[in-house]
């Protein structure tokens, strides 16, 4: 990877003005993103940052690096795929709660078991912000401020952590919109983990969420070490209040694929001569 | 249908080995330079259902399904029963059971030649490991007039991962069924040259991807595309290339478009429910420009149909399945061999087009497994386009309606992919003269392409045309032989290029004929109904299409084709 010497955020941002709404928490992730990447000195070229839909998933159109915005639920397929052929790019893939944990729920459980060595970094709001404001699968089971569910979703929301852990992620991260320089701090580590590495940011959405602002009354920062042990991590997971931020889960797993060992035939058709 | 053909069907249980005793046959019968196709047969079930070997050998490499088989060997008649239609005995065929149960009615009714032979017992006296398949294999290898040798060599090298014991017991069992093999008189076709190649459509299908240079494959296992990727691991981690075994079809086509963004050459495999559930994002590799193809190995259908048995109706979702205005490649390849090519160029096209190229196989062609000579590969290439401006634009209008491809780690060319409509630049772009631009750019790349001669392959002259696609093709021209030796003669057109339709080398090629009649392996005429469409003909059009799971017939086309035009 080419250094860039000094590089600074802003050097890191393209000339595409953003369409969120002025308060919109992404605009904390994608200045926390930028401000990882000058503290890494990432390489521009070599860096690629894939999406689904929602608008979570516009970001990648305002980094000025290589970009795929892809369909709804599907940007973590599209980084796999891409981190496989090329391993020698660095691979983020990011995206929205609905785009995440609902349409792409399969990608994201086997993409936490895959360990391909990529970062993915779900910026939930507990809402579908882009289709104006309905419940999404981290939504509050009594949250009635949509009219497709004027009751509240009367489900459980998910936890996007306990589920990552379950599903054998090796590196999970919470940050905060509000806490930018945190949250640089999280993402810069999470692409240096060699695997996957899954930064769960809670990203408010100020026009369908407003009562998000609340959020920063009961965001902690985790001083202790993070685990490393899954039976705490499990208990931990299901047990807290979803407001901890920091690394909270790190174990040791080798990615996949393993590094690929010289062949000694390359004649593919051998096998059809009689 | 030119010279002496013998068709000869293997049937038993699941499980039982008929298959290997087909494969065996025709590997043995290739090594003397015999040509011939294996169809293989299923039942639904997955183990110990009813399993045939339909082999036809032929002194041609034209493969059409064989009409009636003229030996047929039966471990059991209860499986045998179970294929109902697909497998019909000639008259005086050679019918070789076991002599505890008799044949069924529709058996006796062609009067054959019965050889009740206790092959059961035979292969059990002499080892007590003995499997009466291999004794089967021996018995009709001596009445191929096969070396027992080549036998012995293929099977060993068939078996190699087999216990010691197991092996011994098969070279025993052939050994004692080439011996106590009945004298019985068969017409052998004629050898050809030696030296041909052995593989099956799936395999022509793969091997043509990874010559032409895919090293990434992502997919979901689904009949009968599942050989496609089992040949693929193999061939990939000899190129050090990678296969992924995707969670479903919507990981599967997207870990390809990812892959291929990356600028490695990346395919993904599979069957009609497959296609269907990759729809939507096939439309975001169109919209993105991002070169991907898709080998779809077409069943029955709709739903779960039928999924082991081959017909030609995703036609329909191939080329009408994407939303929005979404301009993409449609091929089909026409037989095995061609499976080499067609996928090739497939890929070549996708690359050099940057679009999705969805290729049409099936399960007849790719699942039957042929001799052939080596196959042809496709070497045309489409010329990259060359970017000289300074500022480097991902979507850059151009007269071909191709722009240049830059892949992450080209320097200082960064661009976002975007399935959302853009700009020049790739910037989102909800404008009415940006969408406009590029909708046209994307249907230019594909419609000023010259494809050159391989669009279809165009076959004999006559008033009467035959047009089908895909592996259609060989009943097709059988049909036009047929037709022929009445004194009807036919020109037949099999298009391998579906989309973009080639109109006016069609016209071209119909343009002596006043009779069309369009062959397909469906029910609702898709291609048919396709043409009809996209065409104008001056000639009378007749539509005949018959659905699977029985392959289409070249005597029933002839006789559908003359009953039409002798009225
Ligand atoms: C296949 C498909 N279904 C539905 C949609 C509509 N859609 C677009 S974005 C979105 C939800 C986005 O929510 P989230 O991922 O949480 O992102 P946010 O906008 O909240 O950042 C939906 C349902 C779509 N684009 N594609
Ligand atoms: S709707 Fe919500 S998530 Fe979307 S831009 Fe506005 S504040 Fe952000
Ligand atoms: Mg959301």
């Amino acid at each position: 990877m080419n250094l860039i010497a000094k590089a600074k955020p802003k050097d890191y941002k393209s000339s595409v003005k953003p369409i969120w709404c002025p308060g919109c928490g992404h605009f904390s992730v994608l200045n926390a993103l930028t401000k990882a990447f000058a503290a890494l000195g990432i390489d521009k070229d070599d860096t690629v940052l894939v999406s689904g839909i929602g608008c979570s998933s516009r970001l990648p159109a305002y980094v000025d690096s290589y970009g795929f915005h892809g369909v709804h639920g599907r940007g973590l397929a599209i980084a796999q795929g891409l981190k496989v052929a090329r391993p020698d790019l660095t691979v983020i893939a990011l995206g929205g709660d609905g785009d995440g944990f609902s349409i792409g729920g399969n990608h994201f459980i086997h993409a936490c078991r895959r360990n391909v060595n990529i970062t993915y970094i779900a910026m939930d709001n507990e809402v579908y912000g882009m289709t104006k404001g309905q419940a999404s699968p981290t939504t509050a089971a009594d949250w009635d401020h949509s009219k497709l569910t004027p009751h509240g979703p009367g489900v459980r929301p998910f936890k996007p952590a306990a589920l990552a852990l379950a599903s054998g992620a090796p590196w999970i991260a919470r940050g905060y919109s509000g806490n930018p320089n945190q949250l640089a701090r999280l993402i810069a580590e999470a692409v240096e983990h060699p695997g996957f590495s899954f930064v769960h940011v809670l990203s408010q959405c100020i026009t369908f969420c407003p009562e998000q602002t609340d959020w920063k009354a009961v965001v902690s920062e985790r001083e202790a070490p993070a685990l490393t042990d899954a039976d705490a991590a499990a208990s931990l997971f299901l047990h807290e209040n979803g407001f901890q931020t920091g690394v909270l889960y790190n174990a040791a797993r080798n990615a996949w694929p393993p590094e690929q060992v010289e062949r000694q035939s390359t004649d593919i058709t051998e096998g059809f001569r009689l | 249908m030119t010279g002496t053909e013998l068709s000869i069907a293997i049937t038993g249980a699941g499980g039982a080995g008929v298959i290997s005793v087909g494969e065996l046959l025709l590997q043995a019968w290739a090594k003397e330079g015999g040509r011939g196709l294996l169809r293989k047969a299923f039942g639904p079930q997955i183990r110990g259902g009813e399993s045939a070997a339909l082999l036809k050998l032929t002194e041609t490499e034209r493969y059409t399904a064989a009409r009636q088989y003229d030996v047929l060997l039966a471990f059991d008649w209860n499986n045998f029963t179970r294929f109902g239609d697909e497998i019909r005995i000639a008259r005086d065929a050679l019918v070789i059971c076991e002599p505890a149960c008799d044949p069924p009615p529709e058996v006796l009714a062609a009067q054959p030649r019965l050889l009740r032979f206790p092959m059961a017992r035979l292969a059990a006296d002499t080892h007590a490991e003995g499997r009466v398949n291999m004794f089967a294999l021996g018995l009709l290898g001596r009445l191929l007039g096969l070396p027992l040798d080549s036998l012995e060599q293929l099977t060993l090298q068939k078996l190699k991962a087999k216990p010691e014991a197991y092996r011994h017991a098969a070279i025993a069992c052939i050994s004692a069924g080439t011996t106590q093999a009945p004298d019985c008189e068969l017409s052998l076709p004629k050898m050809g040259a030696k030296g041909a190649w052995y593989m099956s459509g799936n395999q022509a299908a793969g091997l043509g991807a990874l010559e032409a240079g895919v090293r990434f494959v992502a997919a979901y296992p689904i009949t009968p595309a599942s050989d496609v990727l089992e040949w693929m691991a193999g061939g990939l981690e000899k190129l050090n290339g990678n296969l992924v075994q995707a969670e479903d079809e919507l990981a599967a086509i997207n870990m390809t478009i990812g892959a291929a963004f990356g600028g490695v050459p990346s395919l993904t495999a599979t069957s009609g429910p497959g296609l269907a559930l990759m729809t939507e994002s096939i439309g975001l590799a169109v919209a993105s420009e991002t070169p991907v193809t898709i080998l779809n190995v077409m069943r029955g259908g709709p739903s779960t149909g039928i999924p082991t048995k081959s017909e030609q109706s995703d036609l329909n979702i191939a080329l009408h399945g994407l939303h929005g205005d979404a301009p993409h490649l449609v091929l089909a390849p026409l037989d095995i061999a061609d499976c080499v090519f067609t996928s090739g160029w497939a890929v070549n096209l996708a690359q050099g087009l940057q679009t999705a190229a969805i290729v049409l196989s099936d399960q007849f062609i790719g699942q039957s497994t042929a001799v052939i000579s080596e196959p042809l590969r496709c070497e045309s290439q489409v010329a990259g386009a060359q970017d000289n401006d300074n500022d480097y634009l991902r979507y850059r209008l151009t007269d071909s309606g191709v722009s240049t491809l830059a892949i992450p780690g080209d320097a200082d060319q960064r661009f976002t992919a975007d399935g959302l409509e853009h700009d020049e630049k790739g910037t989102p772009s909800a404008r009415d003269d940006d969408h406009q631009l590029q909708l046209a750019k994307r249907a230019r790349k594909l419609t000023t392409y010259n494809y050159g001669n391989a669009w279809a392959r165009v076959q004999g002259n006559g008033q009467v045309a035959l047009v089908c696609f895909g592996s259609a093709s060989a009943a097709v021209n059988e049909a036009a032989d047929l037709l022929a030796r009445q004194g009807i003669n036919v020109r037949t057109v099999s298009l391998r290029l579906l989309a973009p339709l080639q109109r006016e080398q069609l016209t071209a090629a119909l343009e002596a004929c006043n009779t069309v009649f369009v062959v397909e392996q469906n029910h609702g005429g898709q291609l048919f109904q396709y043409l009809r469409g996209m065409m104008d003909f001056n000639q009378a059009l007749h539509s005949y299409s018959r659905a699977g799971p029985v392959p289409l017939s070249g005597h029933a086309i002839a006789t559908a084709v003359a009953q039409e035009v002798t009225v």
